[in-house]
């Protein structure tokens, strides 16, 4: 019988995320600037996490490529603008603890908003067009053109400010770098995200179905389970997390408009693609890589700016081709 | 032949796409015994075993499990009728480990701990290679050890017929030996058996009953031992040298 050898975990993915930092630390100089940098990449990145962790699922269990996500970004923004606006006292309010408890109703109602609009998403747009990738793309473009336009109605087409909560603006001092707290919020809700999903995926048999549909989805039928629903529950939670990302995008910028999903909708691909289509784990790395990216080449080259996160994808494909952690049989 | 048939198709036509592939399939696996499905490269064979699985949908026909028909039912409703199915690629989720894979197919079990322990103890018997590489993620196995595990997963809990598409294919001869024993035991246990192969000597030494097919049809049935006993049989119908 030949030798097998144990699980090894691949870490050179994980080591592009230090490596691009120190990379950057000679080329920024002051290393109080580069932390403060380098901070704000890690909560971009944590972020657009949030928001690509349940489309990259969704395109690895059912190969539906959803370029609707945005929506689903905008409506959570949306949702907790509403909300926070509607309790001004605890916003307002001197106490963090406060102000955590109107972030949190903000993000459950927006998160519940996002999910039920996605059930009907995938049965209305999504269901009708399995297996047929095209028609994928144009409708669920379709579908987030629609979706803004219904956030016109609801909330009118202009820029509405998000402001922080009092407790979470400002920054903390960590030497001469200054940490705005908002980002080591972001950080803290990304990592709790993360930890939930790896959970979910690494412990429970509904996680194992999940990384076994997305690798053969016919073996999974095959084996007696209903696949279908499984990708519902996977939508739904999906867009649920977009929400979630879209509140939080949201306080991030401060401001919310009805076509912020779509302005993010780009990244979140280029995150999935780095990462290898259907896998959560390359998904945090790739978006922690763009975020880390996006914040160097910012204050580096501005006019490259935009150009960075497509080079860094061009290059990373050059060496993996599927992705930092592709899926296996896909 | 005496046993009552457990899955009959009747005039089973399969199209995929433009392809006529499967052109009045006549099958019945008895009850009880090993059902080998004979026949050269495309002549349908995991056609059939697909289409029984609700994989492919037939287009015309009947196909009937323990007096149901199952011919519309979709691949989860036939499998939750406590039917397994190997498939020639064997399915085996790489990413996942051996422990994993085994999870997976127990449809009763939320934790590993839930498997029946006494089954699991007879299936590491009969494939020492699952136990030895439980935690080990199923990627890295070789292709016997893949095949053993692909088995495995299927026996994990008891099914009323087993599907098994090409379980030789590409294996070295112990690891053959090891298959046909352990098949060999199913059987003994009762356990239906419906298995496609193109190695004659592997069909011979397991087989109750065989049907060969040829151009999407089966154009023989009758026991296996009759087959095996005549060459001449042998050479018309699936082209083995007399």
């Amino acid at each position: 019988m030949s030798e097998v050898k144990h699980r090894d975990f691949d870490w050179k993915p994980l080591a592009l995320v230090p490596v691009l930092s120190l990379l950057a630390l000679p080329l920024i100089g002051s290393g109080s600037t580069w932390l403060t940098l380098t901070v704000a990449g890690l909560a971009m990145g944590m972020i657009i996490f949030i928001i690509a962790s349940g489309l990259t699922l969704v395109f690895g269990l059912m190969d539906v490529l959803n370029f609707g996500h945005g929506v689903f970004i905008a409506l959570g923004a949306f949702v907790a603008s509403s909300v926070l606006g509607s309790m001004g006292d605890w916003t307002g309010s001197q106490s963090l603890l406060r102000n955590v408890m109107a972030v949190i109703p903000a993000m459950l109602v927006a998160m519940l908003v996002a999910g039920a609009v996605g059930l009907a998403f995938e049965r209305f747009l999504v269901r009708p067009v399995y297996g047929q990738h095209l028609k994928q793309i144009l409708i669920t473009m379709g579908g987030m053109i629609i979706g803004e336009e219904l956030i016109k109605v609801i909330w009118g087409a202009q820029q509405i400010p998000l402001p922080l909560p009092e407790g979470m603006r400002g920054s903390l001092l960590l030497g001469d770098a200054a940490i705005e707290k908002f980002r080591l919020v972001a950080v803290v809700v990304g990592l709790i995200v993360f930890a939930s999903l790896a959970w979910t995926l690494g412990r429970t048999k509904i996680g194992l179905l999940i990384r076994a549909g997305v690798q053969d989805r016919e073996m999974v039928e095959s084996l007696g389970y209903r696949i279908r629903r499984l990708f519902i529950g996977v939508f739904v939670v999906g867009s649920a997390l977009a929400g979630l990302g879209g509140v939080m995008w949201g306080m991030y910028q401060q401001n919310v408009f009805p076509q912020m999903g779509a302005q993010v909708n780009v990244l979140i691909f280029i995150v999935i693609i780095i990462g290898g289509l259907g896998s959560t784990g390359g998904a945090l790395i790739g978006a922690l890589l763009v975020g880390l990216m996006a914040n160097y080449a910012g204050f580096l080259a501005p006019k490259v700016a935009l150009f960075s996160n497509i080079a860094l994808m061009a290059a990373i494909l050059l060496w993996r081709p599927q992705g930092v952690y592709p899926v296996t049989g896909r | 032949m005496s046993n009552a048939a457990l899955l009959t198709m009747a005039e089973v036509h399969t199209r995929i796409g433009a392809y006529h592939i499967l052109h009045g399939v006549n099958l019945v696996v008895p009850r009880g015994e090993l059902t080998m499905l004979l026949g050269r490269n495309g002549a349908g064979k995991t056609t059939t075993l697909r289409t029984i699985m609700g994989l492919w949908q037939a287009s015309s026909g009947t196909i009937t499990f323990a007096q149901q028909d199952i011919t519309a039912l979709s691949t989860p409703q036939i499998a939750g009728l406590n039917i397994a199915y190997v498939p020639e690629t064997m399915g085996i989720f790489s990413d996942l480990t051996v422990k994993e894979n085994m999870l997976l197919a127990a449809r009763q079990a939320k934790r590993v701990e839930d498997i029946d322990d006494t089954r699991l103890k007879w299936i590491f018997k009969l494939f020492p290679a699952v136990e030895k590489f439980w935690s080990y993620p199923a990627g890295k196995l070789s292709g016997g050890q893949k095949q053993m595990l692909a088995v495995a997963r299927a026996i994990v809990e008891p099914r009323e017929l087993l599907i098994v598409d090409e379980p030789s294919k590409g294996l070295a001869p112990a690891i053959i030996n090891n298959m046909i024993d352990a098949f060999a035991e199913l059987k003994a246990g009762g356990v239906t058996i419906l298995l496609v192969e193109q190695n004659i000597n592997f069909a011979r030494r397991l087989g109750d009953t065989v049907a060969v097919m040829d151009n999407g049809r089966v154009v023989h049935s009758g026991s296996m031992q009759a087959l095996a006993d005549d060459e001449a049989l042998q050479h018309s119908l699936l082209g083995l040298a007399v």
